[in-house]
């Protein structure tokens, strides 16, 4: 088993695998269960994130009125041909947001590590898709990556907004997603595993600041910054540049942030954007509460 | 290592929109559900901390109502449970509690008919997995993910050996186990979690152990 993402790097390039081979190796040993069912469940899991995206781009809108419709605003402007920073970036936001709207709306979703984060990796994914041209076997090797890079953050420091803020849910979904972009591009494992330390770098101190407590306000924009941060992090790792303070040390670093952020910041919906007077006056309308 | 599988970071798939308050929360249902065997009459859900302050906006009532009713995570129906509920007669009622909980996700359960009664307590842990923590006011420990069973017995010498020794006569593995009883020679219970399915002829084997009452499948 690995336990960080040197070992993770190292086991790939000894063997000359794919980081997705190694995770589906170990999802064997420790499962019982066979490839070809392992497989298929990812398989599943991919449509789930198809039909979401597909869900979201037609436009939904939540429970609460909060969230919703931002996918398809941002698919109708590029149409028009004037976006600044490239159809394939915001095509990532755009499928990001589409997933985390249908989140919201009580729709189905795969978690990736959770609802609140569920935008990001599928969202880069099928952006990607549009220019990568990859088989159905590589997109479920996509989230093998994403998985055994999740994996070594969920167990060294916490995929839980409620334990280490937005940065563990966010910010761990981004460094998946930057690390399974690498990989499907061609690029070598040491460099996923830079586009990782990249990305969460940029996520650090990210706090989860819920308006009413709901999974809407900022989460569905934070989403669409985690795949932009991703694919932008992706590209840098591709050029060749590294990361000065390696991967495994920024994952410590992330833990150690998270324990010593204050509790209004991690999920409590006490302090950050809920605690705003626009906040706290959406939760009153939501909840009925008095001011 | 906290996590194991790629399907505990990949997954699972639900119905939104969080892990915790909505997933987490008919998972705990469908493990009252399951402790029940049967569709209550009555159910009166109540409701502490971050899931009284909460529980609207994040549909966990609909997912708890949706777990009683049997649904996975994944359940289209769960949105509109609380109508099915009523169309197949349960009748639930919602209760806000004041009292600060152990855990900020708590919710106790209690289910009715004209056969029994049960009380559940169940917390969300976070990512959508949980701990039933409390049953018919036993203290217990309990994920809900792997096959396990609750065995009901009276607090007499040699039925936890007995019983043990069935499942490694199986070869069996267990992976958890813990017994608790209210009172010295009353009532105890002992909860039993393992690797693999556990076959009917092995419940049958352990209900002809002296001083067993009661058998209680959890997950298969």
């Amino acid at each position: 088993m690995f336990r960080n993402v040197a070992e993770l790097v190292e086991l790939a390039e000894k063997k000359q695998v794919k980081i997705a081979e190694i995770m589906i190796q170990q999802e064997i040993e420790v499962t019982g269960l066979s490839r070809e069912e392992i497989i298929a469940k990812m398989d599943r899991n991919l449509t789930v994130m198809e039909q979401a995206v597909e869900r979201g781009l037609k436009g939904v809108t939540s429970v609460s009125g909060l969230t919703g419709g931002d996918a398809v605003l941002l698919q109708n402007y590029m149409k028009t041909g004037k976006a600044l920073s490239g159809n394939i970036l915001l095509d990532a936001v755009s499928k990001a947001v589409a997933t985390n709207e249908v989140n919201a709306a009580m729709g189905t979703i795969c978690a990736t590590p959770t609802a609140g984060s569920a935008g990001v990796v599928p969202g880069t994914l099928f952006a990607v898709k549009e220019v990568l041209n990859p088989t159905r076997m590589e997109m479920i090797e996509f989230l093998f990556t994403s998985a055994a890079f999740g994996f070594v953050v969920a167990n060294n420091a916490s995929i839980s907004g409620a334990a280490g803020g937005c940065q563990a849910e966010v910010g761990s979904a981004s460094g998946m997603a930057a690390a399974s972009i690498v990989e499907l591009a061609g690029g070598t494992p040491s460099q996923a595993a830079e586009a990782m330390a990249i990305t969460l770098k940029n996520m650090l101190g990210l706090v989860c600041d819920p308006v009413a407590g709901l999974v809407e306000v900022p989460c569905v924009k934070r989403n669409a910054m985690g795949a932009s941060n991703a694919m932008t992090a992706a590209d840098m790792a591709l050029a060749g540049i590294k990361s000065r303070i390696p991967c495994d040390e920024v994952i410590q670093a992330m833990f150690l942030i998270g324990q010593s952020m204050p509790s209004a910041l991690r999920e409590t919906a006490e302090g950050g954007l809920a605690a705003t007077p626009t906040g706290r006056r959406l939760e009153a309308e939501i909840f009925g509460k008095k001011e | 290592m906290k996590y194991r599988s790629a399907f505990d970071i990949i997954g699972p798939v639900m119905i939104g929109p969080s892990s915790s308050h909505t997933a987490g929360a008919a998972r705990i249902g469908r493990v009252a559900r399951t402790l029940f065997n049967r569709l209550p009459k009555k159910a009166v859900i109540s409701l502490y901390g971050s899931f009284a302050k909460t529980y609207k906006g994040h549909g966990t009532d609909v997912a708890i109502v949706g777990g009683l009713l049997d649904f996975d995570t994944f359940d289209e129906r769960i949105p509109t449970s609380l109508k099915l509920a009523e169309e197949a007669g349960m009748e639930i009622v919602f209760s806000v509690e004041d009292m600060v909980p152990d855990h900020p996700n708590t919710v106790k359960i209690n289910l009715y008919d004209d056969n029994g009664d049960l009380e559940v307590v169940g917390i969300s842990i976070g990512g959508g997995t949980i701990e039933i923590t409390e049953l018919n006011s036993f203290k217990l420990k309990l994920s809900g993910e792997h096959p396990a069973i609750l065995v009901v017995h009276n607090d007499q010498f040699g039925v936890i050996s007995a019983v043990t020794q069935i499942f490694a006569n199986h070869e069996i593995n267990i992976g958890h186990m813990e017994v608790s009883r209210k009172e010295k020679g009353k009532m105890a219970l002992m909860v039993i979690e393992v690797d693999q399915k556990i076959h009917q002829n092995v419940l049958a084997e352990i209900e002809k152990v002296p001083n067993v009452t009661q058998i209680i499948r959890m997950v298969d």
